[in-house]
């Protein structure tokens, strides 16, 4: 999906935002990245459209979702070298806490990876990455 | 296909109040007693992959989390506010690009404290499932709700 250019760019600078202006879901929710060494942290701006429960005001669980499946997949691409973005199988959140309206932020681990499917556990957190808000677990299918 | 007048009103309005789902465009389909259809119309904005345009799964998700959360109105008499403990979605296959995608959830255990329900993500063109999807949610009681935004879903139908 993403031109070989553009990911050359990101793996040598670590800046992201040529690669997430490729992919239109990120920029929806306003998906960022950024590199320490080799670990990758995704943030999630605080931004009024994401929102689902007014009352508090709350994150929508969707976009919560869609936040960790999407940082996953990229997480993936960045570690795989690979410039197709992986296909999801399946994908189980457990929220823990309310996300509340600010800046959300997400890791991800390789939990196991074959030869066709790719197993990453995904942690969410707003104020203390002690406190996460939302874990998660997906498999990919890895194409060639 | 008919549709339940005060469900579909409560869940119309409870949708109205969600900023994520106005901004993706979610509608209600259908509403009647313990079954929700939600529409979500294809836009470029939800695109995961410029190349093939097909629809990152985090819409899905957000589409089957806001229906799946939305049944709750149509399973139980008075609207309360129920967060969701966890959501389990399974890919069955790509919704094709330019096209609608609908969710269909229900109920299919209530209990004091805790709401299991369904979903299922499909494209009209097949009838084919896109994705399924189950979810927990927990029970926090009417009261636990605000007044004022108990009386905005519920409106004057009650």
């Amino acid at each position: 999906m993403t031109s070989p250019e553009v990911l050359r760019y990101t793996q040598e600078t670590g800046d992201f935002s040529r690669m997430l202006a490729e992919i239109p879901y990120a920029q929806t929710i306003g998906l960022a990245c950024d590199r320490f060494g080799d670990d990758l942290i995704f943030r999630l701006p605080r931004k009024p459209e994401n929102l689902g429960n007014p009352v508090l005001p709350a994150i929508h669980g969707g976009v919560i979702g869609g936040f960790m499946e999407l940082s996953a997949a990229i997480y993936l691409m960045m570690s795989q070298d690979t410039l197709r973005m992986p296909r999801i199988v399946d994908f189980s959140l457990d929220y823990l806490r309310a996300g509340l309206d600010r800046e959300t932020y997400a890791e991800c681990r390789l939990t196991r990876q074959g030869n066709r499917v790719a197993n990453v556990m995904i942690t969410a957190w707003q104020k203390s990455r002690n406190e996460p808000i939302a874990t998660a677990r997906a498999h990919f299918l890895m194409e060639d | 296909m008919t549709n339940d007048r005060t469900r579909f009103d409560r869940v119309s309005r409870f949708i109205e109040t969600l900023a994520q789902a106005r901004e993706l465009g979610v509608s209600v389909e259908e509403a009647r007693d313990n079954h929700l259809v939600l529409k979500l119309p294809y836009s470029d904005r939800i695109i995961g992959n410029p190349d093939t345009r097909i629809i990152h799964g985090g819409a899905i998700t957000t589409l089957m989390d806001t229906t799946s959360g939305s049944v709750v109105l149509c399973a139980l008499d008075e609207f309360e506010l129920c967060p969701t403990l966890d959501l389990r979605v399974d890919y069955m296959r790509p919704a094709v690009p330019d096209e609608p995608v609908y969710a269909r959830a229900e109920a299919y255990r209530v209990t004091r404290n805790i709401i299991f329900t369904r979903c299922e993500a499909y494209q009209a063109h097949d009838n084919q499932t896109i994705a399924n999807c189950v979810a927990t949610f927990m029970r926090i009681g009417k009261e636990a709700t605000p007044k004022a935004y108990r009386d905005q879903i519920t409106g004057d139908d009650a």
